[in-house]
């Protein structure tokens, strides 16, 4: 292991050159651009030894990785924004076909208004394409994340694709101290792909048919039950990763200082940084909050919440989403958790970061007070708004 | 690169690969992947995208292909077959062939882009374009291929339009155009002519294109036992023509001593029954000029 300054793009690449994928195939899209072009210049240097595919387009990209991974190769692909919608014919496909790829997707607004700059709105909109989706909160876990997800994602219980995000911009683009494992450590963790879903020269298949009405909710069923089984999967990956590299994640969620909180904030990516820092502050100051923060989407951690927030008084969902005449998505799930499991604290949501638009301290810590006198409804942050009003 | 000896259909191999499947009684594209993959032999991956093909094969639990072959997205059947062959490349196997079988639509439209991208890159694939000139798995509806006055149920033939009122978009010099290594145009009308190009497209590296034709009776609007004919005659009509591009040089590769008549050709099919005796007259015309082009630009 040794440590290197790396952005979260950097970070990701270095990660997935341990993880040994056969073929990578990419479309450039800002801010994505800096992993496919670190992973082209490894291929270049024989530092990694994978076939580079210069697709013509986001579509492509997912078609090719698709094929590589129908006869065993093990796959890599990244993209952004309007790129994951371009492709997201493709997501559907590669999580009904059980293709086991993964891809990072650096979370960025989507057109119109053209923009850049990072929210979620992009992944979260194809929560229900059938892939894993991981929500990093630093370069670390970036890195680790592209080892993790392949374990994944490939283990027989599971077989589907996986999804990391970064944060446009705020990770993808923000260097940090990172710990970087040996090759020897990531074979240790991760094994070549071997799989029987695949077509095969000695014994040929007929992959990706149709499945009429009769038989459709099956594979359906067979697929939901796939990115069930991630959530233990996940676990005894962690738990091996952490015997490996002696770091130790924490699951489908990561409670910080909520065991005894009063008030919770609960949200994904790399704005957990600064919750923790706030709720640092305010804890010094005798206030009793706290965050959890949401690692996975898919699989969702629907029992991890509702127990995590169950003793608190009031909770917000913060967001860098919105589903446009209802309410933030995360919100959605994070109610619909709590009312399966009988939790009845009051929970308001808070749009924030849309297109990039800074969440501040202030804000988190206006957030927090919030909670106090009124937590309800759908709050944009930066327009003081609340719909309810 | 290895020169076999010219298979012909005395020396074809008896295995099936494409067997059992639920096409319609005279399909010209079933014939044509069936051919194919004779000629290609057991180590070939097939990769067909939305379409007849992957319509007629590819119902679970009932899988017709004895060789390994997958449904692509429709868009996606080159960036597929992309996939195939490096994944298969990464594991160092080097003794397959990675096909694919993608109609009119599924190549001259919504495949296009793809198609182009996997020529630039000069995959080692080889893509295979059965032309029933127009959306036949979903109902006849026009595509880019649709030639020139043919009826379909996006182009209807009334009073106004006479059906489809541009020509066939010219999918053979767009392929050539990007520099590929070799393309080729046939038809299951001259069977030993495309069963040759499959296997000479076999034997060389990079990206290889061959195109088609293969006569839909549905959409024609012909018997079922007419499909090989009525391919034979669209060749003799000079309608399309048999040629291949390779080393950055077009070849002719049959010649007709005379056209045969493009009134036969044309009114014994349904789909153009109502061309008025002006329309073809575009149509001989702009045939006329096509061999004009020929003669002056290819071998």
């Amino acid at each position: 292991m040794s440590k290197h300054f790396l952005s979260g793009n950097d970070a990701f690449a270095y990660g997935i050159r341990l993880a040994r994928p056969k073929v990578i195939s990419a479309y450039p899209i800002t801010p994505q651009t800096i992993v496919v072009e670190r992973l082209s210049e490894m291929v270049e240097d024989k530092s990694l030894d994978s076939q580079f595919i210069h697709v013509e387009s986001e579509h492509s990209a997912m078609s090719c990785a698709m094929g590589a991974s129908s006869v065993g190769a093990r796959t890599f692909t990244a993209t952004s924004s309007q790129g994951l919608l371009y492709m997201a014919e493709c997501l559907t496909y590669a999580s009904g076909g059980r293709f086991p790829i993964v891809m990072m997707n650096a979370n960025r607004s989507t057109a119109l208004p053209w923009n850049i700059y990072g929210d979620q709105r992009d992944s979260l909109s194809l929560l229900d394409s059938g892939w894993i989706q991981a929500y990093a909160e630093n370069a670390q876990e970036a890195l680790d994340l592209a080892l993790l997800s392949y374990y994944v994602a490939e283990h027989k219980e599971v077989q589907t694709p996986f999804m990391a995000n970064l944060d446009g911009f705020v990770l993808t683009h923000t260097y940090e101290v990172v710990d970087v494992p040996t090759q020897e450590q990531a074979d240790e963790f991760l094994p070549p792909y071997e799989t029987d879903n695949k077509m095969d020269l000695q014994n040929p298949r007929n992959l990706a048919f149709s499945a009429g009405p009769a038989t459709n909710t099956a594979f359906k069923y067979k697929e939901h039950n796939g990115l069930l089984n991630a959530k233990k999967i996940i676990s005894e990956a962690e738990t091996r990763f952490n015997e490996i590299f002696g770091r130790q994640y924490t699951g489908l969620i990561e409670k910080y200082k909520s065991d005894d909180a009063d008030y919770i904030i609960i949200t994904l990516g790399s704005i957990s940084g600064l919750v923790k820092q706030t709720v640092d502050e305010l804890r010094e100051q005798g206030e009793k909050v706290g965050l959890v923060r949401i690692r996975y989407m898919r699989p969702f951690p629907n029992e991890e919440i509702s127990q995590a927030v169950q003793n608190a008084k009031a909770a917000a969902v913060l967001e860098k989403d919105i589903s446009f005449g209802n309410e933030g998505t995360v919100y959605t799930n994070v109610n619909s958790a709590l009312k399966k499991f009988g939790v009845e604290v009051p929970v308001s949501n808070y749009i924030g970061g849309l297109g990039g638009r800074n969440i501040s301290e202030v804000e988190i810590k206006t957030i927090f007070s919030s909670l106090k006198t009124n937590p309800s409804g759908v709050n944009f942050l930066g327009i003081g708004v609340n719909d309810s009003e | 690169m290895t020169v076999s000896k010219p298979v012909t259909a005395k020396t074809i191999s008896k295995d099936e690969f494409f067997y059992g499947h639920k096409a319609c009684a005279g399909c010209g594209g079933s014939l044509a992947v069936r051919i194919a993959l004779k000629v290609l032999g057991k180590n070939t991956v097939a990769v067909l995208p939305a379409g007849c093909m992957s319509a007629v094969g590819f119902n679970f639990p009932q899988l017709c292909f004895s060789n390994n072959a997958i449904i692509s997205t429709f868009a996606g059947t080159a960036s597929m077959l992309t996939g195939v062959e490096a994944g298969l490349r990464a594991q160092g196997i080097t003794d397959f062939n990675a096909v694919g079988f993608a109609g009119d639509g599924g190549t001259a439209d919504i495949g296009l882009q793809a198609l182009s991208g996997a020529i630039d890159r000069n995959d080692d694939i080889i893509y295979i374009c059965y032309d029933n000139e127009a959306y036949m798995n979903t109902g006849i509806q026009k595509s880019s291929l649709t030639p020139f006055g043919a009826r379909t149920t996006t182009t209807p033939a009334g009073q106004n339009i006479h059906g489809n009122i541009r020509p066939k978009k010219n999918m053979f010099e767009i392929v050539a155009a990007h520099g590929i290594p070799y393309a080729a145009t046939a038809s299951i009308g001259y069977i030993n002519d495309f069963m040759q190009k499959v296997q000479k497209a076999s034997e060389i590296r990079g990206t290889k294109y061959i195109h088609v034709i293969a006569p839909c009776p549905t959409g024609w609007g012909i018997d079922t036992s007419e499909t090989v004919e009525i391919a034979k005659e669209v060749v003799d009509t000079g309608l399309w023509y048999l040629a291949e591009y390779e080393n950055g040089e077009f070849k002719l590769n049959h010649r007709p001593k005379e056209f045969a008549s493009v009134e036969h050709y044309l009114t014994r099919q349904s789909r153009f029954r109502h061309l008025t005796d002006e329309d073809i007259e575009i149509i001989k015309t702009s045939r006329d000029k096509k061999w004009e082009y020929i003669n002056k630009n290819f071998g």
